[in-house]
């Protein structure tokens, strides 16, 4: 903390490199949930070999996708659970 | 057996290709036998940079094309011992090269370089994946902006993606002024984005345009700030422990005067 970041506090300015590295974390959440398919589709894959383990999915009813959310981006998974495994 | 890097950056005018004339100078100035490769097909500029630019017989296009072998387009620098360029086309676009013949010819020098210094064009399309492809390691070159910082974050994707992994950073132009004011991103703001590992800090310096000038990399220039930033990460990039330089307090006015008055330098 100095002189400045305490004359900021007080007057309710903001340093412009602050605002340079808040829009540069937003753009970047957004620029980094461009993903590709195939890639998107090998995350399905795993996802799916490691909650076969516990429950049968219905691969064909089985959706991945990523959106973006007001500050970050969400990976949801959405899969249909045909039984679950009895002796867990 | 020698090693590929190649300089990218995603953004232009960053100063990719002052890196790489920079990087290798220093390097042959410590007994390195060093190739720079312009792989900026359509756009050379290396051989401005490095003062070579009358000396062009044969160029990158021509080896991979088979019209000369690799050793006759090797311009040698005659200030510089054990420091060679091969030129881009200048006639050409990047479709003339292919990523397979790139490697080829990497590999090709390898056998014969200690370091092969491949500049990478601005740009994501196919003269970046001709330049990265025979790369070993890469470095990303950025500047204290939004835009370049953004670019540079692209590229660290693409070149994980590309199964090159471990890209170093340099972040040229830092203004010590600027960022004591708290108008400029420091190194810490950028290195948290970016979440890479850091090789070397340029000061934003005028003794770069005056030896770009003249076609003098700067490096070989005892006395210029920016020229030790670049000694520093040839040292690095050779494996040693460097500190970094604390470029905030050789320019501040408050740091000089400790100076002049003998309170320590």
């Amino acid at each position: 903390m100095n002189i400045r970041a305490l004359l900021n506090i007080l007057t309710g300015r903001q340093d412009s490199k602050d605002i340079a590295k808040e829009r540069l974390r937003l753009v970047l959440v957004h620029d980094r949930t461009a993903i590709s398919p195939e890639f998107l589709e090998r995350i399905k894959e795993e996802v799916i070999q490691v909650i076969s383990k516990y429950m049968e999915i219905d691969e064909t009813n089985t959706r991945i996708k990523i959106h973006r959310a007001d500050e970050m981006a969400v990976l949801e998974a959405n899969l249909a659970i045909k039984a679950i495994h009895r002796n867990i | 057996m020698g090693e590929a890097i190649v300089i990218t950056s995603g953004k232009g005018g960053v100063g990719k290709t002052t890196a790489v004339a920079n990087l290798g100078v220093g390097l042959a100035l410590l007994a390195n036998k060093v190739v720079l490769v312009d792989a900026d097909i359509g756009l050379r500029n290396l051989d401005v940079v490095m003062g070579l630019e009358n000396r062009i017989v044969y160029d990158l296009v021509d080896v991979v094309e088979g019209r000369c072998r690799s050793k006759q387009a090797l311009i040698r620098d005659k200030r510089y011992d054990l420091l060679y360029l091969l030129p881009a086309a200048q006639t050409r676009d990047k479709s003339a090269v292919s990523p397979e013949q790139m490697k080829k010819l990497c590999e090709e020098l390898k056998a014969e370089f200690d370091f092969v210094l491949v500049d990478c064009p601005a740009g994501i399309e196919q003269g970046f994946r001709n330049a990265i492809a025979g790369a070993d390691r890469a470095l990303i070159v950025t500047t204290p902006e939004v835009s370049a910082v953004r670019d540079a974050d692209r590229i660290i994707g693409l070149l994980e993606a590309a199964g090159l992994s471990g890209a170093r950073l340099i972040i040229n132009r830092i203004r010590p002024d600027m960022v004591r004011r708290g108008d400029m991103m420091d190194i810490d703001d950028i290195l948290e984005i970016l979440a890479i590992d850091l090789i070397g800090i340029i000061p934003d310096d005028e003794r770069i345009i005056v030896s770009t000038n003249r076609g003098e990399p700067v490096v070989a220039a005892d006395n210029a700030l920016s020229g030790q930033a670049f000694r520093n990460i040839v040292r690095r990039l050779l494996g040693e422990e460097v500190p970094f330089q604390d470029i905030y307090r050789q320019s501040s006015w408050f740091g000089r005067l400790k100076k002049i008055i003998g309170l320590g330098g």
